[in-house]
């Protein structure tokens, strides 16, 4: 009846986690999935179809052709962080995490898992959000390299942001503040809806230091060729962010801190 | 080899020192009680081993292999049932037991996925999701859950706090018939006479220590204090100076008469001693001790022994 020793796949605690991480989110798809969806096609409908044709702040864009970069980044940017926070901390909170710690899942392998998931979910959101905006305007797609590329790369460093939000939070309170009063305002100030060249200083200044105006800025610039920065700063100043966090996340599950006492 | 070794274990909580140095080795095979009142330190020591909490001080190995530096290997080799029900209410039982079989690094084997299953008496609700299932199915399927990847060494920690009786019974037999495979147990309970009933050895925890360990009948036997009751022809008015120290209590109006036995009187010296008494006994019955008394005596809730 009992063979008590079956062959160890290294690498299949890997699997299973990020199967698990996935299948999590895809069970609640109406509150995952569709509605950031729902959330964003209301944005291009107000953006796209009504002020769209109307409102032009850069020269030879519409102004729906300014904004659905951002738009898209935007759900990018939440679902990501939204997957990895939620999930890390709802295991914390109703204990479940002490399922994976007594596995041999390594630490690599809990971070991998946890960040594929939400970057699926987060490119996810974000593809249907562009074949959505389809229907309002269509877009040149300057750099579909760079446009992938930056959308990885948001999308990886918000969910190794959302793993130090949740190692961090005490509450579920706590996870709503970083979203609510850290990440909104950041996006709203990031250029989603203006090029941050429209602004007074030291406002415009100030935007510099935002790091999603980077993210924001180098993706508008390979879907339709205007940007505020080089993409390359762009590029070079979201990557050296996302190690930075990949870097405290990573530091902080393999040291188990507030997950192992 | 053994299947546990732990030497000078310790780990402290803001300084409050909740494992003080514990020593206890568990053989392949065997069923290990560890028992303790609640915060002596069972679940510390627990989850040391498991993994969820960082060794303060000391080491463990699990068949050779120490738990913090070749933690994959071991934890590939523990199964654990934690005392607080923990499941993801996301899926079901099927899926739930296929996802923790790859956490192990185990291909999952539906032959084995399926007599779990069944032994436990989860099928029926197969396709439920975990939020619909009943307090002693979580339960039951806490144990599928830690069985999936064929463990070597099965820990049960609490595993039928808040259970009926009827589910108790079906879970100690399954325990030990997953014993007799060769799965080695460790169990925590507050059930001590299922535990005296289950258990080859047991250590018992107070105040972050290890204050008795041994085979369980021999610490029953050596700890306990057996009962002899005389049933008397003639009423007893005064109980003889000689029978003092086996702590006598006359009842029914001298009629019977009480002994407390410790391990090393002699009941066929007392007899002789009764005998030279000219007591006329009609009677005799004899009750023996338990593990709950000898619980309560060492863990020394009104001032019991501090160390045996």
């Amino acid at each position: 009846m009992f063979d008590n020793n079956p062959k160890f796949h290294p690498w299949l605690p890997f699997f299973a986690l990020l199967r698990k991480e996935i299948l999590r989110f895809w069970r609640v798809a109406m509150q995952t999935l569709l509605a950031p969806i729902v959330t964003a096609s209301l944005y291009l409908f107000v953006f796209g179809a009504t002020l769209g044709d109307r409102l032009s702040i850069v020269d030879g864009y519409s102004y729906a052709q300014f904004v659905i970069p951002g738009l898209i980044m935007m759900g990018i940017i939440n679902n990501s962080f939204a997957n990895t926070s939620s999930s890390l901390f709802m295991s914390r909170y109703l204990g479940g995490i002490v399922d994976l710690l007594v596995t041999p899942v390594t630490p690599p392998q809990f971070i991998m898992a946890y960040t594929l998931a939400a970057m699926l979910r987060g490119l996810l959101v974000g593809t249907v959000v562009w074949v959505i905006s389809t229907m309002f305007t269509s877009l040149p797609w300057e750099s579909p390299l760079l446009g992938i590329l930056m959308a990885m790369l948001a999308s990886f460093m918000f969910a190794q942001f959302g793993l130090i939000a949740a190692i961090y939070a005490q509450s579920f309170d706590t996870i709503s503040m970083y979203t609510n009063f850290l990440i909104l305002p950041l996006t709203f100030l990031g250029g989603v809806f203006y090029p941050i060249s429209i602004l007074p200083e030291p406002w415009a200044k100030l935007s510099c230091l935002n790091p999603l105006f980077y993210l924001i800025d180098g993706f508008r610039h390979a879907l339709i060729g205007f940007s505020d920065t080089s993409y390359l700063v762009a590029f070079g100043y979201s990557g050296i962010i996302a190690v930075v966090l990949f870097v405290w996340a990573a530091w902080l599950i393999g040291k188990g801190y507030r997950l192992r006492s | 080899m053994n299947a546990l070794n732990i030497e000078n274990l310790q780990k402290s909580f803001d300084q409050v020192p909740a494992v003080k140095g514990i020593n206890f080795a568990i053989k392949q095979g065997e069923i290990f009680g560890l028992l303790g009142p609640n915060g002596a330190g069972k679940s510390t020591t627990i989850n040391m081993i498991a993994g969820v909490v960082r060794l303060g001080g000391g080491n463990i190995t699990a068949f050779g292999y120490d738990v913090e530096r070749d933690y994959r290997r071991t934890r590939k080799m523990i199964g654990v049932v934690h005392q607080e029900v923990v499941i993801d209410n996301f899926f079901t039982i099927d899926q739930s037991l296929k996802l923790h079989a790859g956490y192990y690094g185990v291909k999952d084997d539906p032959a084995w996925r399926h007599l779990l299953i069944d032994r436990l008496g989860l099928k029926p609700h197969l396709h439920k999701v975990m939020l619909k299932l009943s307090g002693g199915l979580k339960r039951r399927f806490m144990i599928a859950k830690a069985l999936i990847h064929r463990p070597q060494l099965l820990i049960l920690d609490e595993p039928t706090a808040g259970v009926d009786v009827e589910l108790r019974h079906g879970l100690w037999d399954f325990v030990r018939e997953i014993n007799k495979q060769g799965i080695t147990i460790l169990l925590t309970t507050h059930y001590l006479e299922e535990a005296e009933e289950m258990c080859d050895r047991i250590a018992i925890m107070n105040h972050g220590d290890v204050i008795a360990m041994e085979e369980t009948h021999e610490l029953v036997r050596r700890l306990s204090t057996r009962q002899l009751r005389f049933r008397l022809a003639e009423p007893l008015v005064e109980i003889p100076t000689v029978l003092e120290h086996l702590q006598p209590n006359l009842k029914e109006d001298g009629r019977l008469l009480q002994l407390n036995l410790s391990a090393t009187d002699n009941v066929g010296a007392i007899l002789s001693l009764l005998c030279e008494q000219k007591l006329d006994i009609c009677d005799m019955e004899s009750d023996q001790g338990n593990l709950e008394e000898v619980f309560i005596q060492l863990t020394g809730i009104n001032g019991g022994l501090e160390n045996v």
